[in-house]
């Protein structure tokens, strides 16, 4: 049976692993390749870089950082942010990532998802999708909004029909964040995550929101998720993947037990 | 006393080769990574790795003139492991892309997974022992393995099925007739379990080795 999966995300800048609130104050956390290690030996099914390095000083960092990551932890590997082409998908996965996640630059070209998956399979095209909700009118359907820019700038695109529309572009996977959650550790926006995942057939990934164990379990229940992101609850190590796998076991839910692995 | 065994690793353009040459050198083999036929000389085992289309697979094949010495290799009964869509092409035929002939090494063809609740199949599922082999000698049953496809080939002989997953429906998710093995899962981004099936493999290469025949020495092709 196929397994839900816990996914660990690294923020990545000047390739170093950063955190900070809504990308102020950032503080170096230490080198992605030995995060990802720790995080692939303590379960993590998948590992996300983010790479949020200013595109002017972008230089092959990010392709360094997925080398000497891949060269040492052997699960699979996403990068999103800063792939704008078909040839700068290519050098990513020749450098070691399986999948490249696509943001502000599906939005602005979407055919971009259609072309990478023409010549790398819809495997390995993520679409992620920034969504936040709109205001509710009396007796209307909630909507989401898509946005771009780390939430900064509004597109009009309605998140549900836009997620549906990607995957007809191309796209074999969504990773589904909910700006209104994200940050605030107050759960995932499991409405959203059931209203996209009801009408595609590709994995959906939850993220933005994640306070504990728990939020992981509903987002895969209620949200209808097939794999659940995190970043700064295992950052802070205020838990492990292997107690959300524990909590999501639990629940009854399918889970790789790293104990299991290595009996 | 012999060498370390020498993998040749084939380039054909698939995507990812960081992976699985990493994988191959950390359960100890010499990797090559063999982009035309003469970089396959003075190997003892030749592993086909491969993500995207069968099309393309077998056109990159041929334009890189590995086509028929892969064939050779197979049909003189020699080692070699197929990888996801490497074991695909095994295979005499796929459905994918219309319909493509394949290498015809295995009797079968590679149909969709169209009754599965997700498509493309990616994540973490469990493989379940068809028969007991020594490709998953110390791997716990049930183990989970990373897969990411949406086609899998039907063996026309069940025989060579060694293990199998769910994802609507049960399929070959690795196979072994003689020398020739095939996963549908990618051992190399398979955490521990993967790199055990993969030690598994080189041990299986080594035990293999007609006795004399030292590997020559790596000359710089190490990956």
């Amino acid at each position: 049976m196929l397994a839900r999966r816990v996914i660990p995300c690294l923020d990545v800048d000047k390739g170093r692993v950063v955190k900070g609130t809504k990308f102020l104050n950032l503080t170096d956390e230490g080198d992605p390749a030995e995060l990802a290690e720790r995080y692939a030996h303590e379960g993590a099914d998948e590992i996300v870089f983010l790479d949020i390095t200013a595109a002017h000083e972008r230089r092959g960092t990010m392709l360094e950082v997925v080398r000497r990551t891949a060269s040492r932890a052997f699960v699979p590997l996403t990068v999103g942010g800063g792939v704008r082409s078909v040839e700068e998908m290519r050098d990513v996965l020749r450098a070691g990532a399986d999948k490249v996640s696509f943001n502000t630059a599906a939005v602005a070209e979407p055919a971009l998802l259609t072309a990478c998956a023409k010549r790398f399979g819809s495997q390995a095209v993520v679409c992620a999708i920034d969504a936040r909700r709109l205001p509710r009118e009396d007796c209307a359907q909630q909507r989401w909004e898509v946005v771009t820019h780390g939430g900064r700038r509004r597109t009009d695109l309605d998140a549900i029909e836009w997620a549906t529309r990607a995957v007809a572009l191309g796209a074999g996977e969504l990773l589904v964040t909910s700006m209104d959650r994200d940050g605030t550790r107050s759960g995932f926006d499991t409405e959203l995550l059931a209203e996209i995942a009801t009408r595609v057939r590709v994995p959906v990934i939850a993220s933005g929101g994640a306070a504990g164990p728990a939020d992981f379990v509903t987002a895969v229940r209620d949200g209808k998720a097939d794999a659940v992101l995190a970043a700064s609850i295992f950052h802070r190590r205020m838990f492990s993947v292997a107690d959300v796998k524990a909590a999501m076991a639990a629940a009854g839910l399918p889970v790789r037990r790293i104990e299991e692995q290595t009996a | 006393m012999s060498g370390p065994i020498r993998v040749a690793v084939l380039d054909y353009g698939a995507a990812n080769m960081v992976s699985i040459t990493k994988a191959l050198a950390a359960v100890g083999a010499d990797v090559v990574v063999a982009a035309e036929p003469s970089e396959m000389a003075g190997v003892d085992a030749i592993v086909v790795p491969g993500v995207g289309a069968a099309g393309s697979a077998m056109e990159h094949l041929r334009e890189r003139g590995l086509l028929e010495p892969l064939r050779d290799w197979i049909r003189a009964g020699r080692p070699c492991l197929g990888i996801c869509l490497g074991f695909q092409i095994l295979f005499d035929s796929s459905d994918e892309g219309g319909g493509v002939e394949t290498l015809g090494l295995l009797a079968g063809r590679t149909v969709a997974l169209e009754e599965a609740p997700t498509l493309p199949h990616i994540g973490w599922n469990s493989v379940e022992a068809a028969r007991p082999h020594p490709l998953f000698d110390g791997v716990p049953a049930g183990s989970y393995f990373y897969f990411v496809h949406s086609f899998a080939p039907a063996p026309a002989d069940e025989s060579v099925v060694i293990a199998r997953t769910t994802h609507g429906r049960p399929f070959a998710s690795a196979v072994a007739q003689g020398s020739l093995f095939g996963l549908q899962f990618h051992p190399e981004k398979s955490s521990e379990a993967g790199l055990r099936v993969l030690s598994n493999f080189v041990g299986l290469v080594a035990a293999r080795r007609p006795p004399g025949s030292v590997a020559a020495p790596a000359a710089g092709e190490v990956a």
